[in-house]
């Protein structure tokens, strides 16, 4: 039993990475039907720039209070994807809006290839350790919790509040959710249409990089080819939950992240991702559009 | 009024309890109607009536929630229309349909679009396309016969100098001909048609009638869908009226035009005023 | 008074200058973490930093200059292009076709099967290795695969992000039939591509009621499980250590290419001793493939098979109301291009003589459906270009030893192969979404042949 429950905490902490990660795939895919094959590279952008404020800060500040540590890298790995996204969206996007469905599908696969190269090529190919950030740990009888499972769950719950209250509640939320229903109709309304699409890139990246920042915590290693696996399980993640839904993305990566650890748990590690896939596979051909996602009527 | 060429007379389509229920929401209610050999029926009445909703279930994109369609082919062969799926309602029932919103091959060309349309034939031609593969004339002569129906119902739909121009390029008109075309070359016994007129202007109207009305000579029974009146009373020589998913009203033109349910449904009149406008009509009636 | 013209051409300017220097602070931005500061391990194996503020000065300066340049004169001179253009109403395509662009194919046929001797001519059989197995060869497996892709995704409309599976399942049905069981390449070749289309229809079943980017992500997800499989049922595969020594083509079971064989084909035919004459020989195999391919799908399309995958792709509901089965059509479209995916992939394995799940990674997909993409969907001609364009450019860069005089000789143009790659495939997209070749011909005629734009035809969304 200690030792489910053990796996269930595992679970959590990494499934909430996943979800992070999910929300901006089934943002962008909810406001513009596309998937951003790029999205997990943003993903490991957000991470090297931790790495990097990680560096740069304890070589000038030895002593800097790791809570600051912590905040100053998620919060410069924000700036950095977001900027970073939102010139994405603008250049390599945006120009293809309404155009033939796969030339976006296409450049979101360039730009991700770009972008994982693009670290290579300037950070070089081998994987980059950083010293343990956070060793407090915890006991409850047989049972271990890391303080860094801690932070990432709660940083997890708070951010999906924010993001909840801000697609639900705000204006900006309204204009978000005006323009995934029907782009031309909410442009005629008066939405910033444009304005609102680049403004789900840049969320959408924060969140990636916060998480990218916590698996750098979680597992102290970054490398230019993170973006892929992590980013092909998000989007799994995302597409389980149903995706557009916000609240799937969490849920589906939750899932991911609790199949992952018990799995290797109880059965061989080597076939977890295949058993991550396999639920993919088995989920879609019995409830094709998700957990949660809406039916889609077939109108004829 | 049109008069059919009821030669055979006998029932094509048998509605019959056809109901459809979307959630909680009746859409179909209680249906049961018929439709004769040879004659162009029409299934008309108010938006929302659920005319569509009643095309869908005999074509097989809806599974009704209850009832029965029986469709009988000429050779007295019967299909339970209900149990079928929808390719298998025009593959072997003999039942074709246009759409609402026009549905063509718009990057294939007008001719492809007649083709792709005789596709189960062609595909036994072609031995599944293993014969075909080979180059066995078979194969080759079926694909000349197949062209040749093709013009043939490009001629008819006075698309012939079009043929070989992508279906998404021709006139909003044209391409509701095209698509009657293209379900004519299916081959059908009855041939559905989902608000053939919705867009035309007058004398785009005209070709079509024309056009339907050399359909039914030729022996291809019709239901369609219409909301313009005028088409319904010139060409139609059966009518079946719907309002809220049931059956209001069922006859001749003449008869359901002048059927008072009908004309509340259509002007919108509260229940308790029915009664008022059937004295109207009835003095009215009496007037001529 | 300044003149109407000058005002405009002054305010684009300072237009020009503005939109530069923003783009400079955005690269700034974007450049300052990544390209200013360098990570490395140091002798103790520690991460370290260092900044490389000169490299970042160039990234600013050539984005600020580049958006510029795109302002000022770029930009206007395609509008001015295009409202030239829009003025004389004249369509580019003309009618008089040159001699070149008629006999497009056949020229092409020739130079294909005349380039293995001419590279063994001007460069001797050692050097015309490079050419013939480097470019020819490579080029032609992703000519191949993306053939067969270009069945499901161009024709079809299917979006298929897991294609290297079959491509794996037929490289290793070749590998492990041929080290197992001693089978010959002939026998095996059609049974790997029977063995991929067999997977492509078990696949294919389940995964075929799926609509548009939740099939893409569930393809994806096979070809992961596939290439997951491969690398840790060890027992049968050997996981990541791959299985070597497979062996090689004979020439139809009569000569063999076996060095110490009594039958080496080179002896026989009195040529000198030479792995240049095997790779010329499977140059010949994958030409012969391509154009079976080739001459299948061309068959194809004219078959109603074809034109109901055509169909397919252009609406489904209309398809049924036809009476087609859509399933059966979506089946025979992911079989027969899984088929051509296992013919490429034991065709692959025999080239290499060795196969690892390293070849199969989602990363190949990408790359053939970037090709058929970037081709433009459903061309033949236009994927092989963009095969020729895309493999062959990068293949290109591995050539390009002078680079280093100009960056020093630690630059291995290598590293920056797939960095170009995937900016060629965004910059194609940007300016060719339809890709190279964006027409289609339409399959049958009544009076003439004309080719339909691409904006009338659809991608599909199944």
């Amino acid at each position: 039993m200690e030792y489910f429950i053990q796996q269930l905490i595992n679970g959590l902490t990494l499934g909430s990475i996943y979800g992070l990660v999910a929300i901006g795939y089934t943002m962008v895919y909810g406001i513009i039907g596309m998937i951003n094959f790029a999205h997990g590279d943003i993903f490991m952008l957000g991470g090297f720039a931790a790495l990097i404020v990680f560096l740069i800060a304890t070589s000038f500040f030895a002593g800097i209070p790791v809570a600051l540590l912590l905040l100053l890298m998620l919060v410069v790995g924000m700036l950095m994807t977001g900027l970073w996204n939102w010139t994405i969206e603008r250049v390599a996007y945006r120009p293809l809006r309404g155009s033939f469905r796969l030339a976006p599908l296409i450049t979101a696969i360039g730009m991700s290839i770009v972008l994982s190269n693009f670290i290579q090529v300037t950070q070089g190919p081998r994987n980059k350790p950083i010293p343990q950030l956070v060793t407090d740990v915890y006991h409850i009888g047989d049972i271990t919790i890391s303080l860094k499972q801690i932070i990432i769950v709660i940083i997890t719950a708070v951010l999906l509040f924010a993001f909840w209250y801000i697609v639900n509640k705000t204006p900006l939320g309204r204009a978000q959710r005006a323009t995934e229903q029907d782009r031309k109709m909410a442009a005629l309304l008066g939405v910033d249409v444009d304005k609102t699409i680049s403004i789900t890139f840049v969320m959408g990246a924060a969140l990636a990089a916060v998480a990218g920042c916590m698996y750098l915590m979680y597992y102290g290693v970054a490398s230019f080819n993170d973006g892929f696996i992590p980013g092909v399980k998000a989007f799994t993640a995302a597409v389980l939950g149903g995706i557009g839904s916000l609240p799937g993305a969490v849920l589906g990566g939750l899932m991911i992240g609790l199949i992952e650890s018990l799995w290797s748990a109880y059965f061989t590690i080597a076939y977890k991702d295949v058993a991550t896939f396999g639920l993919l596979a088995f989920v879609l051909i019995f409830k094709p559009t998700g957990i949660l996602g809406r039916p889609e009527v077939e109108k004829v | 009024m049109a008069s059919g060429t009821n030669t055979m007379n006998d029932t094509i389509l048998k509605v019959e309890h056809l109901s459809m229920k979307f959630g909680g929401l009746m859409a179909i209610n209680d249906l049961s109607f018929e439709a004769k050999r040879g004659d162009i029926t029409a299934l008309i009445g108010p938006n929302g009536a659920g005319k569509t909703t009643v095309f869908n279930c005999i074509t097989g994109f809806y599974k009704p929630t209850m009832g029965m369609i029986t469709m009988k082919q000429r050779e007295g062969k019967d299909h339970l229309l209900e149990r079928l799926s929808d390719f298998e309602i025009t593959k072997h029932a003999k039942v074709a349909r246009t759409f609402q919103n026009i549905r063509l091959f718009s990057g294939l060309t007008v001719l492809e679009n007649l083709l792709v349309a005789q596709h189960n034939v062609l595909m036994k031609a072609s031995g599944y396309t293993i014969l075909g593969l080979l180059g066995l004339p078979a194969y080759k002569n079926a694909a000349k016969a197949a062209i040749e129906k093709a013009t043939y119902w490009l001629e008819k739909a006075d698309l012939v100098d079009r043929a070989d121009d992508p279906a998404g390029d021709l006139s909003y008109g044209a391409q509701r001909r095209l698509e009657i075309a293209r379900a004519m070359c299916t081959g059908p016994e009855l041939l559905c048609l989902d608000e053939p007129a919705a867009g035309l202007n007058p004398k785009e109207s005209l070709t079509l009638n024309a056009l339907l009305r050399g359909i039914r000579d030729e022996g291809t029974s019709l239901l369609l869908i219409e909301h313009d009146m005028s088409v319904v009373m010139e060409i139609s020589d059966h009518v079946v009226v719907l309002e809220y998913g049931q059956k209001i009203s069922d006859g001749t033109p003449d008869h359901v035009k002048n059927d008072p349910k009908v004309i509340a449904a259509y002007l919108g009149v509260e229940d308790d005023e029915v009664e008022e406008v059937i004295a109207e009509v009835e003095s009215e009636g009496g007037a001529h | 008074m300044t003149t109407q013209a000058e005002n405009t051409s002054s305010g684009l300017m300072a237009k020009a200058v503005k939109e530069g220097i923003f783009a400079g602070f955005i690269a700034f931005g974007m450049f300052l973490l990544y390209v200013g500061i360098e990570t490395y391990q140091n002798i103790d194996n520690q991460l370290v930093w260092r900044t490389r503020w000169g490299l970042l000065a160039v990234f600013v300066v050539v984005a600020a200059i580049g958006r510029f340049l795109t302002v000022a004169f770029f930009k206007p001179m395609v509008d001015r292009r295009k409202l030239a253009k829009a003025k004389t109403g004249v369509l580019e395509i003309s009618s008089e076709k040159s001699f070149f662009h008629k006999h497009f194919l056949k020229i092409a046929l020739i130079a294909l099967l005349l380039y293995p001797i001419g590279s063994v001519m001007l460069f001797g059989p050692q050097g015309s290795l490079k050419y013939v197995d480097n470019f020819g060869i490579q080029i032609l497996i992703y000519v191949m695969l993306a053939w067969g892709l270009n069945i499901v995704v161009g024709l079809a409309g299917l979006l298929d992000l897991g294609y290297v599976a079959f491509y794996a399942v037929g490289a290793y049905s070749y590998a492990l039939l041929s080290a197992n069981f001693g089978l010959s390449f002939w026998v095996l070749l059609p049974l790997a591509g029977i063995l991929a289309g067999f997977w492509g229809v078990i696949l294919g079943f389940p995964v075929l009621r799926l609509r548009g980017d939740y099939l893409a992500i569930v393809t994806l997800a096979f070809g992961e499980i596939i290439r997951l499989i491969l690398i840790n049922w060890t027992d049968v595969t050997r996981g990541t250590f791959g299985i070597s020594g497979i062996a090689k083509a004979s020439v139809f079971g009569i000569w063999s290419f076996d060095v110490s064989s009594p039958n080496y084909f080179p002896k026989a035919m009195g040529l000198a001793t030479s792995s240049a004459w095997y790779k010329i020989f499977l140059f010949y195999i994958i030409l012969a493939l391509c154009l079976i391919t080739a001459y299948v799908t061309i068959r194809l399309r004219r078959m109603p098979i074809g034109r109901a995958w055509e169909a397919l792709r252009e609406d489904e509901i209309a398809c049924r109301s036809l009476g087609i089965n859509t399933v059966a059509t979506k089946l025979t479209a992911f079989a027969t291009g899984a088929m051509f995916g296992g013919f490429a992939g034991s065709f692959f394995a025999t080239r290499q003589g060795f196969v690892s799940p390293e070849s199969f990674v989602f990363l190949e997909s990408a790359v053939i459906l970037a090709i058929v993409v970037l081709g433009g969907m459903g061309s033949l001609t236009g994927i092989a270009i963009a095969a020729v364009v895309m493999v062959g450019g990068t293949e290109l860069l591995r050539e390009m030893e002078f680079l280093k005089l100009i960056f020093g000789p630690d630059f291995t143009p290598e590293l920056y192969r797939m960095l170009l790659f995937g900016l060629a495939m965004i910059i194609v997209m940007l300016f060719k979404p339809r890709g190279f070749v964006g027409s289609r011909e339409p399959t049958a005629f009544l009076k003439e042949r004309k080719a339909v734009s691409g904006s009338f035809t659809k991608e599909g969304h199944g």
